[in-house]
C-alpha cells in the first residue's frame, strides 16, 4: 500500500482528442438516428490514451489495503484468503462468454456448476434445496423472508406480520424485514449477548411470522438455548430464519438444518472465500427445508451472480470433506487465542467460550480517554486493518475481532503484540493514538463536512 | 497440513495451552451434543489445483459459446484487454467496503469517478455506488418513489418494459406492499392514453418506462414527465445504459430517477451475473436514494479525500427505517465499467453504439430483403435491437442458426424474433446469419 | 411555557401556537447534525407520530411530535445550516404548529421533570 496518496482523478488526466480504444472499421451503411431521439448534450467522458488509464488505475490501487496486503480482522465480515484458483476458473471463456438466455442444451456446464453448488451447500447446511438468485447477503435475507411470508400466505394465515429480531442483530435484518412488509419486534439479549428466552416468550403469539437469528450471534457467542428457542418459535407457528453471516465457525461443528432452522442464507463472499471486491459482488444463496422450495421468489432474472457462485463451488471442492471440517475449529482457535492473549489490557465484557469472533469493549483502562476509534486508526499505522468498530451496538466501545482460520500463529502474535503496544501508548502517549493514523496516505476524514456539503460528482467543465 | 491452513500441530498445542483447553473439540463444549456434527460431510474428497482445472475444463466443454445476436437485457460487448488485468489487482479485488476511508482511497476514488460518469451518461445530477442489477434497481426505484412522494403507494409501469424486470418489480411490490398498475403497449410502444386517468385517481408515486424499450424501440416521452409532475408523481426511466451514449437521456426527458442495467458497459455476459444495477437521481431526491454514496471531503491535513457519506440513510444505522436493506453492492463491477468508460471515453462510447446501430440496421435490411421477414412494428425507430415476423418455422430457423454457431435472438411471440447487434459483430457474421435464413 | 417529551422534543407554547424542537440533551447525544428532514407548511402532525428526522454522521433519529396540529412555519435556516441546532437547540426550533388539542400538553413533562429524567 502507498504511503503517499495518489490523488488524481481520471477527469484531471483527460486530454481532448486522445483515445484509449480501438474498434473495427465500420463497414455498414450509416444509419442516422432521428434528431428528436438523440441526446442534446454530448456525454462528457474522459479522453485519455490507454497507458494513461492503465497507470491511473494501477497507482490508484496502491491507495487500498486488501487481504493480500495484510491481516484483516473485521468481525462479521470473514475476510479470509481469496484463493486465486477460484478466480482463474471464473475467468474461463467457456463460462464468461455465455449469454444467460442461451438454450439449455448449450449451457449444461453452467447448469452443472449451479446444481453441484446447491448440492454441496445443502449437505453443509443440512437444508433440502437452495436458490442461488440472491446477489448478496441482504438480498438473501429479503428472499428468505419472502419465502416465509409466501408460506404463511399459502396457508391463508394472514395475521402473521411480525418478525422477531435480537437487539444485537446486524442492521440488514430489520431493514430486510421492513422492505418485506413485516414489522420488527426486538427481543432482548442477556448480559452474555445471547437471546433472553424469557423475554422471547412474552413476544411469541400467532402474529409472529418468523424469528431471525444468527448463531453464533453478533458477539461471537453460540446460542446455547438454540434448540429451546427454535422449539418455542415453531410451537407458536412461526418459522426460524438463520442469518448465515456468522456461519464460518460452524463448518465442521454443526448444521443450521439440524438445529431446526427452516430458511437460511449464506454469504459466499464471507464463509466461502469469494473476494469482497471493495464492496461486492457478493452472493447470498438461500436454503430451505423440505416443502418450502415452491415459494422461491423471482428476485433476479437469471441465476444470480453466477461467476461468484462458481468461485464458491471451486472453494468447496478444493477443500473437500477432509478440510471443510477444520475451518470452524481453526477459526475458533484463532479468535480464542487473541481473546485470551489480550483480555488483560482490553475490556472483555463477556467471559466464556467464543467462536470465530469476539468483542472487546475498548481498552480496560478508560482513564486515558483513548477510544475504540483511536485504537482502530492507530492499528492502520502498524499495517493492520482495523477490526469492526461500534458494532454490535450493545457495548459503547465495541471492537469486534475475527481473524479467520487462514491466519498463522505468527500473524496473530504480531497483531497481539501491536495491540499491547497501542494499549501502552494510550497510557504513555495518548495523543499519538488519538490523532492517528499517521502513516497512511491520508489522515482522518471530515465526515461531517462530507455530509453537510455534498459533493457527489466531479464538476462538469464542459461548456453547454 | 492444508495449503490454506497455516497451523502446525505444535502451533495448535501451544495455542490451546494459552486458551486453557485440551483439544479443538473443547472449543465447542457449549454446542448441544444432539446437533454436533458426527462423522464426515457427504462431500467429494479434496481436489488439488490440477484436479480443479480438469473438473472445470470438463464442465466447460459442456457449454457452447455462440456468436451472439441476442440481447433482451444482456449484450455481447467488446471488453478492452486492460480491464480484467486491472480489476484482478489484489488491492481492488481483496479489499473490503471502504468504511475506513484512510486505507480505501483507491476504492473511494473509483466510485466517485463512476458516480460522476454515470450522472453525465444519464443526464442526471447524482448517482449511487451501484445496486445488484437492473431489475432490482428498478424495484428499488419504485420503493424510493413511494417513500419520496407523500401518501402514495401505487406505481405505474409500462408493459413495454423487459418482462423479466417487471417480474422482479412485481415480487417486490407484492411483499413491500405497493400496488402496480400497467400502461399497455400498442404497436411496440407504451400507450400513454390512460396515464392522466390513472394519475388523477391519486396516490401514484411514480411511472416507470424503458428506453429503448424491451422490443428495441426508441420511445417518445414528450410531455410524460410534465404529466407525472402535475400529479406529484416521479418519472422513472430504465435504460440499457450504453445506449445513452447516443440517445436522449433520462435527464433530458425530465426523469426524476434513472435506473437500469450497466452490463452493456463492457461486462461479460457471464450467464447472467455478476451484473451492475445503476441508479441516478436529482439533488433534491438524493437523501431518498438507496445504496452507498461517496462524497468529497477534506482530511485533517486539508487534502482532498473521499468517504462514504449520507450513511445515516443506510441499514447499518437506520435499521428498519432505512431507505433500503442493501449492504454489499457490485463494487468490483463498478471499477470494471469505470475503466471501460475511461478507456472508451467520450468518442469510443458513441462509436461503439453507432457500430451496433449500423450493424443492426444492416441486418434488419438484409433479413427483410430475403422476403421471409416483415416489419413487426412499422414506423418505429430502433437503435441496435429489433423485432421481425418470420413466415416459416421460427423454432427450426433458430435451431439452424444454433447448429451453425449462432445464438439467433429470442422469440417474442411464436413467429416474432428479436435480434441485437453490437460492435462485436462484423459483416461476415451478419451475412452468414442472413444466408442461413434464405 | 415549555413542555418536554420522553423522546427529547420540546414544545414552547405561545397562545395557540407551539414551537417544536429537540432539547440540548438530544443534540449532544446526536453529535454534529448534518441534515434536518422537515415537513411542509400545511402538513398535519399527530402527537406521538414522527414528523421528520434529524441526521448526524453516525445516527438518524425520528422527530416525534409532542402535540397534534397543523404546521404553520418551518425553520428554513436549518436547510442550509443544520448545525444551528447544535449551537443552540432551544432557540433553533424546527417547526411552528397551530395546536389542535391543548389538552395533550397535560401528557408532557415540565422543565423540572424533564431535567430530572435525564440526570
Amino acid at each position: 500500500m502507498n504511503n503517499k496518496l495518489y490523488n488524481n482523478l481520471i477527469f484531471e488526466l483527460s486530454n481532448p482528442g486522445c483515445v484509449g480504444y480501438s474498434l473495427p472499421r465500420n463497414e455498414f451503411p450509416h444509419h442516422e438516428i432521428s434528431e428528436s431521439h438523440l441526446r442534446n448534450k454530448e456525454c462528457d467522458l474522459p479522453e485519455c490514451d490507454e497507458l494513461t488509464v492503465v497507470r491511473h488505475y494501477t497507482n490508484n490501487s496502491g491507495n487500498n489495503f486488501g487481504v493480500d496486503n495484510g491481516f484483516y480482522p473485521l468481525g462479521s465480515c470473514t475476510m479470509k484468503y481469496n484463493p486465486k484458483i477460484n478466480d482463474e476458473m471464473a475467468g474461463m471463456k467457456e463460462f464468461t462468454d455465455i449469454h444467460p438466455l442461451q438454450p439449455e442444451t448449450t449451457t449444461l456446464g453452467c447448469q452443472a456448476v449451479t446444481d453441484e453448488l446447491r448440492s454441496v451447500l445443502s449437505q453443509i447446511t443440512g437444508m433440502d434445496d437452495f436458490t442461488l438468485k440472491p446477489c448478496a447477503g441482504a438480498h438473501g435475507e429479503l428472499t428468505g423472508l419472502m419465502i416465509i411470508r409466501a408460506y404463511h400466505e399459502s396457508r391463508n394465515d394472514t395475521k402473521r406480520t411480525k418478525v422477531i429480531i435480537p437487539d444485537s442483530a446486524h442492521g440488514t435484518n430489520p431493514a430486510s424485514a421492513a422492505v418485506c412488509g413485516l414489522d420488527v419486534v426486538e427481543v432482548k439479549s442477556m448480559p452474555d449477548g445471547t437471546v433472553d428466552a424469557e423475554d422471547l416468550a412474552t413476544k411469541l403469539d400467532d402474529t409472529v411470522a418468523a424469528m431471525m437469528m444468527t448463531n453464533p450471534n453478533t458477539l461471537g457467542i453460540f446460542e446455547h438455548d438454540i434448540l429451546k428457542i427454535v422449539d418455542m418459535v415453531h410451537k407458536c407457528g412461526g418459522l426460524m430464519y438463520y442469518d448465515g453471516a456468522n456461519f464460518n465457525p460452524l463448518l465442521g461443528a454443526c448444521r443450521p438444518g439440524d438445529m431446526g432452522f427452516d430458511v437460511l442464507h449464506l454469504n459466499l463472499h464471507k464463509t466461502f472465500s469469494t473476494p469482497h471486491g471493495g464492496g461486492g459482488p457478493g452472493s447470498g444463496p438461500v436454503g430451505v427445508r423440505k416443502g418450502l422450495s415452491q415459494f422461491f421468489p423471482l428476485v433476479n432474472p437469471y441465476h444470480g451472480n453466477f461467476l461468484v457462485e462458481l468461485r464458491g463451488l471451486a472453494y468447496v471442492l478444493s477443500l473437500g470433506k477432509e478440510n471443510i471440517k477444520n475451518v470452524g475449529p481453526l477459526a475458533t482457535l484463532n479468535a480464542s487465542y487473541i481473546k485470551e492473549s489480550l483480555k488483560d489490557v482490553f475490556e472483555l465484557p463477556i467471559e466464556g467460550l467464543c467462536k470465530h469472533e469476539f468483542v472487546f469493549n475498548g481498552l480496560l483502562d478508560k482513564s486515558t480517554g483513548v477510544t475504540t476509534m483511536d485504537v482502530a486508526k492507530r492499528l492502520l499505522d502498524y499495517g493492520f486493518h482495523a477490526p469492526t468498530i461500534y458494532f454490535p451496538l450493545l457495548f459503547h466501545e465495541s471492537m469486534m475481532i475475527e481473524p479467520t482460520e487462514g491466519e498463522s500463529k505468527d500473524t496473530l502474535d504480531a497483531f497481539i503484540e501491536t495491540m499491547r503496544i497501542i494499549a501502552e501508548e494510550a497510557k504513555e502517549n495518548p495523543e499519538v493514538v488519538k490523532s492517528a493514523p499517521h502513516n497512511t496516505p491520508i489522515s482522518r476524514v471530515d465526515d461531517v463536512l462530507a455530509a453537510r456539503q455534498l459533493v457527489l460528482v466531479y464538476p462538469n467543465e464542459q461548456k453547454d | 497440513m492444508f495449503k490454506y491452513f497455516p497451523h502446525t500441530a505444535d502451533d495448535i498445542q501451544h495455542m490451546l495451552d494459552v486458551i486453557g483447553l485440551k483439544s479443538l473439540d473443547d472449543l465447542y463444549a457449549d454446542v448441544p451434543e444432539s446437533v454436533r456434527l458426527k462423522g464426515e460431510y457427504d462431500l467429494p474428497e479434496e481436489k488439488s489445483e490440477i484436479d480443479i482445472r480438469k473438473y472445470f475444463n470438463q464442465l466447460g466443454t459442456k457449454n457452447q459459446q455462440k456468436i451472439c445476436f441476442t440481447g433482451a437485457g444482456s449484450y455481447d460487448h467488446y471488453i478492452p484487454s486492460a480491464i480484467p488485468q486491472l480489476c484482478s489487482r489484489s488491492e481492488y479485488l481483496t479489499s473490503y467496503t471502504p468504511y475506513q476511508a484512510e486505507i480505501s482511497q483507491g476504492t473511494l476514488h473509483y466510485i466517485f469517478e463512476y458516480q460522476t460518469m454515470m450522472a453525465r451518461l444519464t443526464g442526471m445530477e447524482v448517482s449511487n455506488a451501484s445496486m445488484y442489477d437492473g431489475s432490482t434497481a428498478t424495484a428499488e426505484a419504485a420503493m424510493m418513489a413511494c417513500t419520496a412522494v407523500k401518501k402514495s403507494n401505487k406505481v405505474i409501469i409500462s408493459e413495454a418494459i423487459d418482462p423479466k424486470v417487471i417480474e422482479v418489480v412485481k415480487t417486490y411490490a407484492h411483499f413491500n406492499g405497493f400496488e402496480l398498475q400497467y400502461l399497455s403497449q400498442q404497436n411496440g410502444v407504451t400507450d400513454f392514453t390512460n396515464l392522466p386517468g390513472l394519475l388523477a385517481q391519486g396516490g401514484v408515486a411514480g411511472v416507470i418506462v424503458q428506453q429503448p424499450n424491451y422490443f428495441g424501440i426508441i420511445e417518445d416521452f414528450t410531455g410524460v414527465a410534465d404529466t407525472c409532475h402535475d400529479k406529484k408523481a416521479l418519472f422513472i426511466v430504465n435504460s440499457i445504459v450504453a445506449d445513452l451514449a447516443l440517445l436522449k437521456t433520462p435527464g433530458e426527458w425530465g426523469a426524476d430517477i434513472a435506473v437500469g442495467e450497466a452490463q452493456s458497459l463492457g461486462l461479460p455476459m457471464a450467464w447472467g451475473g455478476p451484473y451492475l444495477g445503476y441508479m441516478c437521481t436529482t439533488n433534491k431526491l438524493v437523501r431518498k436514494m438507496p445504496g452507498r454514496i461517496v462524497g468529497e471531503t477534506l482530511d485533517q491535513d486539508g487534502r482532498r479525500t473521499y468517504a462514504l457519506t449520507l450513511q445515516a440513510r443506510e441499514q447499518h444505522i437506520r435499521r428498519d427505517k432505512a431507505t433500503s436493506n442493501i449492504c454489499s453492492n457490485e463494487s468490483l463491477m463498478v471499477l470494471w465499467v469505470t475503466i471501460y468508460m475511461a478507456l472508451m471515453g467520450k468518442q469510443g462510447l458513441r462509436e461503439a453504439a453507432q457500430l451496433g446501430c449500423d450493424g443492426a440496421h444492416y441486418l434488419h435490411a438484409q433479413l427483410l430483403a430475403t422476403g421471409h421477414f416483415i416489419e413487426t412494428f412499422p414506423g418505429k425507430e430502433f437503435l441496435n435491437e429489433f423485432c421481425l415476423r418470420y413466415d416459416g418455422d421460427l423454432d427450426a430457423l433458430q435451431q439452424t442458426w444454433l447448429d451453425h454457431g449462432f445464438f439467433g435472438g429470442i422469440k417474442v411471440a411464436d413467429d416474432i424474433v428479436m435480434l441485437a447487434v453490437t460492435e462485436q459483430r462484423d459483416k461476415e457474421e451478419i451475412d452468414a446469419l442472413v444466408n442461413l435464413a434464405k | 411555557m415549555t413542555y418536554f417529551s420522553e423522546s427529547h422534543e420540546y414544545v414552547r407554547v405561545e397562545g395557540e401556537f407551539g414551537y417544536i424542537g429537540i432539547t440540548d440533551f438530544a443534540q449532544k447525544e446526536l453529535g454534529n447534525i448534518v441534515y434536518v428532514d422537515m415537513p411542509e407548511v400545511d402538513d398535519e402532525v399527530t402527537a406521538g407520530d414522527d414528523f421528520g428526522a434529524v441526521e448526524s454522521v453516525k445516527a438518524a433519529n425520528d422527530l416525534i411530535s409532542p402535540i397534534s396540529g397543523i404546521v404553520i412555519e418551518v425553520n428554513e435556516a436549518l436547510e442550509d445550516h443544520p448545525e444551528l441546532i447544535n449551537q443552540d437547540a432551544n432557540s433553533n426550533w424546527i417547526i411552528k404548529v397551530k395546536l389542535s388539542d391543548p389538552s395533550e400538553l397535560e401528557n408532557l413533562m415540565d422543565e423540572e421533570a424533564y431535567n430530572a429524567s435525564i440526570s
